[in-house]
C-alpha cells in the first residue's frame, strides 16, 4: 500500500493552546516535545550527576564514612538507571523528536498524538522509580539488578517493584516514540528526500529507532518474569527451586548490549552532522557511515554474552562472542575513518561543537579500544567487575554519548531558540569536561589494574588507591562545574544571546531552511531537495551536490503509516513471545519432565487443540472483513467483524475452562517451573488476545458508524497485522507448549 | 607482599598467560590509538581556520576498503589468540583432561565471606586460601546465596560463584607468599568486604599447616577461656558456628575451628589480633554494618571471656 506524499503529510494538528504551561502539557508539536525531553533529561543529569559525586566523595578517602554501604550502593544503582533510561535515551529521542522531521521536511512525526503520550510516560516512569526514596529504600541491586539479589528471598522491600514498574513504563514510551520515529523517517519525507538522500542524523536516528523497537521486549519480557517472581511466587530466577539465575542475565544483556547502541548511535549521527559543517565539506563515505550503523545494528544482537565471560559459560560461546564482539571494532572503526577523512583537506571551524566532535572521537577511539581488549575474553576474565570496566564505558558514554550531545547543544541550540550560545563560556565548558573526564575514568583504568572491583562502598589503605581515588573524585568536581557553565550559558543566551538568524553556520540540511525557531508548522516553503545538502546547493549553486554527486531520485511513494506501525509493534511483541518461549523450553527439557506436573500429565491437548481452530478461523474471518472493506460492501465488515470477535471470546473462554480446570487440580502458577512457564506464556498470549478483542470491538463501533470506506481501510489493516499476529503466536505456543515440538 | 599492579605482576603460569595476551593487545591497542590520534590532531591543526571551500570529496569505496583491511588482521589475530587461551586455560572437569589438577579445593562465597573446604584433608576454613607452590588445585567455585565472584589477579582468572551451578578453575602458585584476592561481582551491602587470601607454601609447609589444622584444638583449662567456651555454647553463638571437638556444629557463619590462626576477621575489614577481636565483637554492626552477625551487647565481662577462648583456637 503506497499513497503519494501530500496524503500523509496532513496538517499539524491544532488542537491546543499555543502559549502558556498549559500549552506545553497539551502539546503535540514535535518540537515542544523534543524540548520537554531534553529539559526532562536535563533534570535528571543533574539528579545522576549528583548521586555520582555523592559516590566520588565517599570514595576519597579509605575507609570513608559520608554514606552508609546501605546507600552507596542505592546511589551507584539509581545512578546507572537514570543515566540510562532517564537522561542518555531521553536526551537523545529529544533531539531526533525535534530534527527528524525538520531534516526531512515534514511537518510534524507521524502520531503526533502519540509522540506526546510517549513523552508523558517519561516523568512517569521516573517519577515511579524516584519515588521509591519515599519507601525508605531506592532500588540496591545494581542497574542490570541481576538475580537472585533481585528476588524476594534477598530483596525483599518494595523499591526493587518500583525499578520493575519504573522501566517497564520508560521501556513502553521508548518503544512508542521509536516506532513514531520509525514511521516518520519512512513516511512522512517530504518531496525529493528519497531515502539516500536524508542526513545521516536521521539514518542513525531511524536505526537506533528499529533497534529500541526489538531490544526494549527483551528487557520487558525479563521484569515480567521478575515481577512474577516477587509477586505470584514463581522461580523463574530461584535456583533452590529449579530456577536459573543466568536466565536473568542473558535475558537482561539481550536487551542491555542493544541499548549500548541505542546510546551511541544517535550520537554517531550529530557528530555525523557536525563535521561536516565545520569543515565546509560532505560527510566523506556517506554510504559507509550508513552502512557501517547498520552492521552495527545487526551484530549488536550477537554479543550480548560478552558481558558475562566471568560467568563460565564454556568456550564454545566464550569463543563465539568474543569474535562477535571483535567484528564490531570493524564498523566503528569505517566511521572512525570517514570522519576523519571527512576533516581531511576540509576547512575546520573550531567552534564550541566542533571541539566537542574532535574530542568525540579521541574519547570514544579510547573507549573503544579498551572494549577490543575485554572481547579478548581472558583479559576480561582478569578485568571485568572491576574499575578498569567503569574507566571503558564511561569514556564510551561520555566521551562518546555526552560529548555527542554537547556538541549538538551547540549546534542546534540557534535553530531552537533563535539566540547564539557563548563560544566563551562553551569552550570553558569543554576544556571542564575533557580535562574532567580524563582524570576521573582514567585513573580508574589504573584501579581495575590494582585490583579494585566496581561498586565497592570503600576500600582498605592499599598502595596508590588514594592518590587515584582523589583524583578522580576532583575530575567529577571539574564534570560538575562544566554542567553547571553549560546550564548558565544556556539561561545568558536565552536572556540576552545573539541573535541567530535562519542559518549561522551556513549549515546544509533542512533545518536551517527555516526560521529559528522554526513556526508551527515547520516551514514557509520548502527548498528543491535534489540532494543530500538542499540548502548547501541553494547557497552554493556553482559547487551543488546535484551537479557533481548524484544520487537516486524520490519515487514519490510513501508507505501506509497505520500498517508501518502496526508491523513494526508486532515485531516489538514478537521479540517478547520469543524470549517467553525460550524460557519456556529452557525450563521444560526432557531431562525436567520426571516432576509430577507438567505439560503431558496436565494439559488437555485436544480440548485445546479444538479452541485453537476457533481462533485460527478468526483470523479467517477478519481477512473476509478486510475483503469486504476493500470492495466497500460495510455490511459485510460489520458481519465479518463480529464473526471474528464471537470466536475471539470463544477461544478466550476455553482458556478460562482450562485455567479453573487446572487451578482445581491446584495446579498455579506457583507450582512449579512447568506451571509458572505455562501460565505466563499463555496468560501473556490471553491478555494480547483480549487487547485485540478490544480493538476490534471499538473498530466495530467505528464501522456501525460508516467510518469506514473503500478509500479508508488504513486502521483495519492496522489492527489486523495485530489480530493475524495474535494468531501466529498461538500456532508456535500451542506447537511447543501442548504439542512439545522443542522437547 | 602485596602487589601494586597484581594484575602485571602475574604469580602463576595461567595468570602469565593472561599477562601476556594484555600486554600485547595494551600495546596494539596503544599502536592503534597513537595512529588515529595523530592523523585527527594533523587534521584539526592541518586544516584549521581555513575559509575557502574545500574541494567536495564525497569518498572512496576503495580506500574505505583499503583503511578497513588493517583493522581486520588486527581483530583476527586478537580474536585467533585469545581462543587459543581460552582453549588451553579453562578447567571444565572432561572438556579438559589434561586439567584433572593435582589436589581439590571447594569454594563457596557467602554473603559476605568465603568458605573454603579441602574434601581430602576434612579441613574447612574461611576467607583464607592455603596452597602448596606449583601445585593445581582445582577449585569447585560455588555460592551459597547469590551471585559472587572468586578473584584472585596474581593467580588466576575470575569466576563467578552462582547459586545452583558448580564453576572450576585452576589456582597455582609459582613461589611462596600472599597473594589478595576479592569478590568482583556485587552481591549486596558489604560486598567491599568479602576479600581473601591465598597463602603459598612451600610443600613442606603446606604440610604443617595441613596438620596443624587437621588437629581439633585442645579444650581450654585456664580461665576466663573456660567460661568463654561455656558462654560461646550457651549463648547464640553455636547457632550459626562451628567449632571442631565441640557441640558447635552450625554451618550457616565461618568455622572458628581455628579462629585465632586466622590473620584478618570480616572478610578484610580488620586484622586479628585480640584487641580486633574483642572490637568485632562488642558490635560487628559497627565496623561492617549489614553483615549478618548482629550486634550481641556482650558485656565486657563476657567480651574478654570469649576473646579469651577464641585466642586458644590456634
Amino acid at each position: 500500500m503506497s499513497a503519494s506524499i501530500t496524503d500523509t503529510n496532513a496538517k499539524p494538528l491544532d488542537i491546543a493552546p499555543s502559549t502558556g504551561l498549559l500549552s506545553w502539557v497539551s502539546t503535540v508539536d514535535h518540537k515542544r516535545i523534543g524540548i520537554l525531553y531534553i529539559l526532562t533529561a536535563m533534570i535528571f543529569l543533574g539528579v545522576g550527576g549528583f548521586e555520582a559525586l555523592l559516590m566520588r566523595f565517599q570514595l576519597l578517602l579509605p575507609r570513608n564514612d559520608f554514606v552508609s554501604p546501605e546507600f552507596f550502593n542505592q546511589l551507584f544503582t539509581m545512578h546507572g538507571t537514570t543515566m540510562v533510561f532517564l537522561v542518555g535515551m531521553p536526551v537523545l529521542v529529544g533531539f531526533a523528536n525535534y530534527f527528524v522531521p525538520l531534516m526531512i521536511g515534514a511537518k510534524d512525526v507521524a502520531f503526533p498524538r502519540l509522540n506526546a503520550m510517549s513523552y508523558w510516560l517519561l516523568p512517569s516512569g521516573g517519577l515511579l522509580l524516584y519515588y521509591s526514596f519515599f519507601t525508605g529504600q531506592a532500588p540496591d541491586a545494581g542497574w542490570f539488578s541481576y538475580a537472585p539479589l533481585s528476588t524476594r528471598p534477598y530483596n525483599l522491600r518494595p523499591a526493587q517493584d518500583y525499578w520493575i514498574m519504573g522501566l517497564a513504563c520508560l521501556g513502553v514510551g521508548s518503544i512508542s516514540t521509536s516506532i513514531n520515529i520509525f514511521v516518520t523517517v519512512l513516511n512522512c519525507r517530504a518531496k525529493g528526500m528519497s531515502m539516500q538522500r536524508i542526513p545521516l542524523f536521521v539514518w542513525l536516528a531511524f536505526l537506533t529507532a528499529a533497534l529500541t523497537i526489538l531490544a526494549i521486549p527483551a528487557l520487558n519480557a525479563a521484569l515480567a518474569m521478575l515481577f512474577i517472581d516477587r509477586w505470584l511466587g514463581a522461580a523463574f530466577f530461584e535456583p533452590a527451586r529449579g530456577g536459573n539465575p543466568v536466565l536473568w542475565q542473558h535475558y537482561f544483556w539481550v536487551f542491555g548490549h542493544p541499548e549500548v547502541y541505542i546510546l551511541i548511535l544517535p550520537a554517531f549521527g550529530m557528530i555525523s552532522e557536525v563535521i561536516p559543517v565545520f569543515s565546509r565539506k560532505p560527510i566523506y563515505g556517506y554510504a559507509f557511515v550508513v552502512g557501517s550503523g547498520a552492521v552495527i545494528l545487526l551484530l549488536s544482537y550477537g554479543v550480548w554474552a560478552h558481558h558475562m565471560f566471568a560467568v563460565g559459560l564454556g568456550m564454545g560461546a566464550d569463543i563465539f562472542f568474543a569474535v562477535g564482539t571483535l567484528l564490531i571494532a570493524l564498523p566503528t572503526g569505517i566511521k572512525i575513518f570517514n570522519w576523519t577523512a571527512t576533516m581531511w583537506g576540509g576547512s575546520i571551524q573550531l567552534t564550541t561543537s566542533m571541539l566537542f566532535a574532535v574530542a568525540f572521537l579521541m574519547e570514544f577511539v579510547i573507549g573503544g579500544l579498551t572494549g577490543v581488549m575485554f572481547a579478548a575474553v581472558p583479559v576480561d576474565w582478569q578485568l571485568t567487575d572491576t574499575y578498569f570496566v567503569v574507566g571503558h564505558f564511561h569514556y564510551v558514554l561520555i566521551g562518546g554519548t555526552v560529548f555527542g550531545v554537547f556538541s549538538a547543544v551547540f549546534y542546534w541550540f540557534p535553530k531552537m531558540t533563535g539566540r547564539m550560545l557563548s563560544e566563551r563560556l562553551g569552550k570553558l565548558q569543554f576544556w571542564l569536561w575533557v580535562i574532567g573526564l580524563n582524570a576521573t575514568f582514567m585513573v580508574q583504568h589504573f584501579l581495575g589494574v590494582m585490583g579494585m572491583p566496581r561498586r565497592v562502598y570503600t576500600y582498605a589503605d592499599n598502595p596508590g588507591w588514594q592518590i587515584l581515588n582523589v583524583i578522580a573524585t576532583l575530575g567529577a568536581v571539574f564534570m560538575a562545574t562544566g554542567t553547571l557553565v553549560l546550564i548558565w550559558n544556556i539561561i545568558a543566551s536565552l536572556r540576552s544571546g545573539k541573535k541567530a538568524g535562519d542559518n549561522p553556520w551556513d549549515a546544509f540540511t533542512l533545518e536551517w531552511a527555516t526560521t529559528s525557531p522554526p513556526p508551527a508548522e515547520n516551514f514557509e516553503k520548502l527548498p528543491e531537495i535534489k540532494s543530500r545538502r538542499p540548502v548547501w546547493d541553494t547557497n552554493h549553486p556553482d559547487v551543488a551536490d546535484w551537479k557533481s554527486a548524484p544520487t537516486s531520485e524520490d519515487r514519490g511513494t510513501r508507505p501506509n503509516a497505520a500498517k508501518l506501525a502496526g508491523g513494526a509493534f508486532v515485531a516489538s511483541e514478537a521479540v517478547f513471545f520469543v524470549l517467553l518461549l525460550v524460557s519456556y523450553v529452557v525450563f521444560n527439557g526432557r531431562d525436567q519432565q520426571d516432576s509430577q506436573i507438567n505439560a503431558s500429565n496436565s494439559l488437555n491437548v485436544f480440548r485445546t487443540g479444538i479452541f485453537s481452530c476457533f481462533l485460527l478461523a478468526s483470523s479467517a474471518t477478519f481477512w473476509m472483513a478486510e475483503r469486504s472493506i476493500r470492495k466497500g460492501n460495510t455490511g459485510g465488515l460489520r458481519k465479518w467483524l463480529m464473526a471474528t470477535i464471537l470466536l475471539g471470546i470463544i477461544f478466550l473462554g476455553g482458556q478460562a475452562w482450562e485455567y479453573t480446570g487446572l487451578m482445581e487440580q491446584e495446579i498455579w502458577i506457583d507450582t512449579n517451573l512447568f506451571a509458572s512457564t505455562f501460565f505466563t506464556v499463555t496468560g501473556f498470549h490471553g491478555f494480547h488476545v483480549f487487547a485485540g478483542l478490544v480493538a476490534l470491538s471499538i473498530v466495530l463501533w467505528f464501522a456501525s458508524h460508516d467510518f469506514f470506506n473503500a478509500k479508508n481501510d488504513k486502521v483495519i489493516s492496522a489492527v489486523g497485522i495485530y489480530w493475524h499476529f495474535v494468531d501466529i503466536v498461538w500456532i508456535f505456543v500451542f506447537s511447543i507448549i501442548y504439542l512439545g515440538i522443542l522437547q | 607482599m602485596n602487589s601494586v599492579f597484581p594484575v602485571f605482576d602475574p604469580a602463576s603460569e595461567q595468570a602469565q598467560y593472561i599477562h601476556d595476551l594484555f600486554v600485547q593487545v595494551l600495546l596494539i591497542s596503544a599502536g592503534i590509538f597513537i595512529i588515529v590520534s595523530g592523523l585527527i590532531c594533523i587534521a584539526v591543526y592541518r586544516f584549521r581556520s581555513r575559509t575557502a571551500i574545500p574541494q567536495q570529496d564525497f569518498g572512496s569505496e576503495k580506500k574505505e576498503i583499503v583503511w578497513i583491511a588493517g583493522p581486520l588482521i588486527i581483530v583476527l589475530w586478537i580474536g585467533a589468540i585469545s581462543a587459543k587461551l581460552i582453549l588451553t586455560l579453562n578447567a571444565i572437569p572432561g572438556a579438559h583432561p589434561d586439567q584433572k589438577g593435582d589436589a581439590r579445593l571447594i569454594v563457596t562465597g557467602h554473603q559476605w565471606w568465603w568458605e573454603v573446604e579441602y574434601p581430602d584433608e576434612g579441613i574447612i576454613a574461611a576467607n583464607e586460601v592455603h596452597i602448596p607452590i606449583q601445585k593445581k588445585f582445582v577449585v569447585e567455585v560455588r555460592s551459597g546465596d547469590v551471585i559472587h565472584c572468586f578473584w584472585v589477579p596474581r593467580l588466576a582468572r575470575k569466576i563467578d560463584a552462582i547459586p545452583g551451578r558448580t564453576n572450576y578453575i585452576i589456582l597455582e602458585a609459582d613461589s611462596p607468599g600472599v597473594y589478595q584476592g576479592r569478590c568482583a561481582e556485587f552481591c549486596g551491602h558489604q560486598h567491599a568486604w568479602m576479600n581473601f587470601k591465598v597463602y603459598a607454601y612451600t610443600p613442606e609447609d603446606y604440610a604443617k599447616w595441613v596438620a596443624s589444622h587437621q588437629a581439633t584444638p585442645a579444650a581450654p583449662v585456664k580461665e576466663p577461656a573456660v567460661a568463654g567456651k561455656e558462654l560461646f555454647l550457651n549463648l547464640t553463638c553455636s547457632r550459626c558456628h562451628t567449632i571442631g571437638g565441640t557441640t558447635a556444629d552450625a554451618k550457616i557463619a565461618p568455622d572458628l575451628t581455628h579462629i585465632a590462626a586466622r590473620k584478618e576477621l570480616g572478610g578484610g575489614v580488620i586484622s586479628n589480633n585480640p584487641e580486633n577481636l574483642r572490637l568485632w565483637l562488642h558490635n560487628p554492626q559497627a565496623l561492617k554494618p549489614g553483615c549478618k552477625m548482629p550486634n550481641f551487647n556482650l558485656t565486657d565481662e563476657h567480651l574478654d571471656q570469649i576473646v579469651a577462648y577464641l585466642e586458644t583456637l590456634k
